[in-house]
């Protein structure tokens, strides 16, 4: 029942042996190995899960692997450099310390990366609502808000993208 | 990464929840007293080792939470060795490897651990300037210590790790034990960075989720619809056939897990077998008022507190405040990663407590605990007793049933929301009597609660396999039950109070929530004294400060009145105060929040909240205010619209949906200010702010609205 599916991640072509109504996140963390998107529900309404797909922030959980086609896949771990240096959104998250136990940051950081992306210099309005498909349970959304905010600028409209065009 | 080395990293992040330990005094740092743990585990190598690399390892029986205990402990012993933050490392809780320091709770880890590292580390500083001097044969005050390296005169100069050997020191920690004085602290009382946030930020494994081994098997549980309910009908052959992928069905009376090889395998044949079985209805739930059914129920009476006599005639006040049943909902559904091999046992798990549940698995296996090792790994935030441990023991039976094999056991967002333990549903009656000058003369008070921990603290009937594995549901042990009066007692300066709190055992499951009884016990008591003011004619803020002698709470609340005297206040909002010391004996927190509403109270918005808090002496001040704003947060979401619900089958509160949080656009601007006093215990702060920032957030609708509402959430209807 498994398929040989094309899958562009993080700027690298990928052949994965899968079932195509499996979700994309199952996919993500268990064929490709990567730990940025989480499982939070498998309902897309917490955001531990999100990728940008063709740029835009998106949950994994729900995602038939089959329907992702040609989109270009982001997580987390496609935002840093290959040198190492982070993204800006990531630097800011760790200069404002914007987590507690981390669990929501993925979908946290993904979602101000296409935030920033459509609106490079956002009021906090903007953020709120850009953000709110990710939930957090530790309480830190004012340390995340400071965090978009030192993104945000960090950098000029244009650098706010990620590395795989 | 690798998995050793995330297994390593696993034990060894980072800071801030809680700061306790004995006094000492500026200029003489020789500390009288050990701290609990180090009295309990008292030699130096069962804290730290001295590593060939040049670092320093360091063991705590506590994990890592969330609440950056990592980086603190770190701080601490990085201070009293002269160690670069770069050169330690820690190990998390692990039966194998670790102090059992008992649960990971109470905002205690600081008072605890991180105090029996620094004086296990003064200590093995000490020892190790000895030995270079002794080695050397030169005075112990012409040595250096600094980055793992000792020097001494003519340019001498020796590594920890050659000054041993390959030897640990073993010695125990004695009395009396110098410490760094604090004038020459170099991490101590800094915002050191949390190292771990670096890790997340770039996608490296960090949970137990993130856990890989290889031939790894996933599984998942089909559970019952209703508590108590019984497998009635289950045909494993059918199921075998019906269902593709499944390596092995496991039951036992009502417990039936799958195990498959692939991870969605798993998660299809979870729903399938779900429609193939059919059960018993189980213990029906109450309907209609959840606060009028728990005050139904028989309870037992425990006298708290009385002082003073209730004899005055003055009129008494009243008024009766109530709380819901809140869950913890964690982000991350629990998760266990389990492995039986070769008559051994090894699970890792987000557990709060890896020594007590491993003595509750060797009673629910009937294994003897030296077969069984519990790793602890981080999990999502638990802020209580979540399905942490319930998900280990789920995993434990699978993997005994599946030798050979890692099993991971993950449960859906439904599992975590529908079986995790609640905070209890509380009702608060309170009456009190003014006397001249409109101070409180007398004060009575009544709780009723069920219990606020059912921890599974070596009783298997405490978790949710065993119950399934039993013909019959058991009533669980209803532990520590002092826990639904902290902070019962008014931290005012009172003469006669009187406090006596019942007991009943609630329809749902129920233990260990952020802060316990306080959050509630605050929340009457701060909206309490806000009535009271009124009626005293008197505003909050002096009020408060009539009834207080006690230095450090009135240097809160004064910041704080300070903090927002010139912040206006539009038509239709208000401004409400809460203060609390945390169990009466850890960190003072004084909270106020902006709301903004209408008159009915049908629409709510916290603008924006501030805190002050004194923890005694700050290890980490960023730490501490990333866990008083976090505080303020989610006390405002559970304040504001939190509460399960249930209708006569089971929980209906089972995704975000049907519980709603505070997402982004409702989270409040915070605003928190340490003071610092560097010369007191560390006190613990993780849960300090809970209980302040709900009656601050109750208080200022009443401001806003003129409507005082007693009775939480404060938007009734919301909550799905």
């Amino acid at each position: 029942m498994n398929n040989a599916l094309q899958l562009l991640v993080n700027g690298k072509m990928h052949t994965v042996q899968s079932a195509p109504d499996t979700p994309l996140l199952y996919v993500l963390r268990n064929e490709l190995q990567l730990n940025g998107p989480k499982y939070g529900c498998g309902l897309q309404q917490c955001g531990a899960c999100m990728v940008l797909l063709n740029g835009k922030a998106q949950p994994s959980c729900m995602l038939p692997v089959a329907a992702v086609n040609d989109q270009e896949v982001v997580t987390l771990e496609g935002l840093a450099k290959d040198t190492g240096t982070l993204h800006p959104v990531q630097a800011a998250f760790v200069e404002a310390q914007a987590a507690q136990c981390g669990y929501c940051l993925n979908g946290m950081v993904m979602s101000a990366v296409a935030l920033l992306a459509a609106h490079p210099h956002p009021d906090d309005e903007t953020i709120r609502n850009g953000m709110q498909q990710a939930l957090c349970r530790c309480g830190s959304y004012s340390r995340i808000m400071k965090a978009v905010k030192i993104a945000a600028a960090a950098k000029p409209a244009n650098a706010i993208k990620t590395d795989h065009p | 990464m690798h998995r050793r080395q995330f297994l390593r990293a696993a034990g060894c992040v980072t800071i801030g929840f809680t700061m306790g330990g004995p006094v000492f005094s500026y200029g003489s740092p020789v500390q009288q007293q050990l701290p609990g743990s180090l009295r309990n585990h008292p030699r130096i190598n069962a804290w730290l080792e001295i590593l060939d690399t040049g670092q320093v390892r360091i063991f705590t029986g506590k994990l890592e939470l969330g609440q950056g205990i990592r980086t603190a402990i770190a701080q601490v012993a990085a201070e009293e060795l002269d160690l670069d933050m770069q050169q330690v490392e820690v190990v998390l809780a692990d039966t194998s490897r670790t102090p059992n320091e008992g649960y990971t709770s109470g905002s205690a880890s600081v008072e605890n651990s991180a105090m029996s590292v620094r004086y296990a580390s003064a200590y093995a500083r000490r020892k190790l300037l000895e030995l270079a001097a002794e080695k050397w044969n030169v005075p112990i005050d012409q040595l250096h210590m600094n980055n793992g390296i000792i020097t001494g005169p003519g340019n001498r100069s020796i590594s920890f790790a050659d000054l041993l050997q390959g030897r640990q020191l073993s010695d125990e920690v004695k009395l009396p034990v110098t410490l760094k004085s604090k004038e020459q602290y170099r991490w101590v009382g800094k915002p050191v960075l949390r190292d771990d946030i670096g890790r997340m930020v770039r996608g490296e494994p960090v949970y137990v989720q993130d856990l890989r081994f290889p031939g790894m098997v996933h599984a998942r549980m089909v559970r019952p619809p209703a508590y108590g309910a019984q497998l009635r009908t289950f045909n494993e052959q059918e199921a075998l056939k019906k269902i593709p992928g499944i390596l092995k069905i496991v039951r036992k009376e009502n417990f039936l897990g799958i195990i498959t090889a692939n991870e969605y395998e798993a998660v299809k044949a979870q729903r399938a077998l779900q429609s193939l079985v059919t059960w018993t209805e189980g213990t029906p739930l109450p309907e209609g008022n959840v606060t009028q059914y728990i005050k139904s129920l028989p309870a037992s009476t425990e006298k708290v507190l009385q002082k003073g006599s209730m004899d005055g005639t003055a009129p008494w006040i009243t008024a009766t405040y109530s709380k819901p049943y809140i869950m913890h909902a964690s982000m991350g559904p629990s998760c266990a990663v389990a492995i039986y091999d070769k008559d051994q046992l090894h699970i890792w798990s987000h557990t709060q407590g890896v020594f007590p549940l491993r003595r509750t698995l060797s009673r629910m296996l009937n294994m003897p605990e030296e077969k069984i090792q519990i790793t602890g790994v981080p999990g999502s935030g638990c802020y209580g007793h979540n399905g942490a441990d319930d998900a280990a023991a789920d995993a434990a039976v699978l993997a005994l049933e599946y030798p050979g094999k890692h099993v991971r056991l993950q449960w859906s967002r439904e599992e975590e929301h529908g079986w995790e333990p609640y905070g209890s549903a509380m009702i608060m009656e309170l009456a009190a009597q003014l006397g001249p000058g409109g101070k409180i003369s007398a004060w009575k008070y009544n709780l009723w609660s069920d219990t606020h921990s059912t921890r599974p603290a070596g009783a298997p009937q405490n978790l949710l396999a065993y119950q399934y594995m039993q013909q019959t549901p058991q009533q669980p042990e209803r532990g520590f039950t002092a826990g639904a009066y902290r902070n019962a007692e008014p931290y005012y300066d009172i003469d006669n109070v009187t406090i006596q709190a019942h007991f009943f055992n609630g329809p749902v499951r129920v233990s260990a929530l952020r802060g316990l009884g306080a959050y509630a016990n605050i929340f009457a008591i701060e909206s309490f004294m806000d009535e009271l003011a009124a009626k005293a004619g008197t505003d909050p803020f002096t009020f408060r400060l009539m009834h207080l002698t006690d230095e450090r709470a009135r240097a809160v609340l004064e910041k704080l009145r300070d903090m927002i005297k010139d912040v206006p206040t539009a038509p239709g909002t208000g401004i409400g105060i809460g203060f609390s010391c945390y169990k009466n004996a850890a960190s003072y927190c004084a909270v106020a929040a902006l709301v903004k509403t209408n008159k009915a109270v049908t629409d709510l918005t916290v603008q924006k909240m501030w805190a002050v808090i004194d923890a005694g002496e700050t290890i980490n001040p960023d730490g501490l205010k990333n866990q008083t704003e976090g505080g303020m947060i989610q006390s405002a979401s559970w304040t504001v619209q939190e509460q399960v619900r249930f209708n006569k089958q089971h929980i209906t509160s089972v995704n975000w949906n049907s519980y709603p949080i505070f997402r982004f656009p409702q989270a409040p601007e915070t605003e928190v200010a340490v003071i610092d006093r560097p010369n007191e215990s560390v006190l613990g702060a993780g849960e300090a702010a809970q209980g302040p920032a709900a009656a601050a957030i109750a208080n200022a609708v009443y401001k806003a609205s003129g409507k005082r509402i007693r009775d939480l959430p404060l938007l009734r209807g919301q909550g799905g």
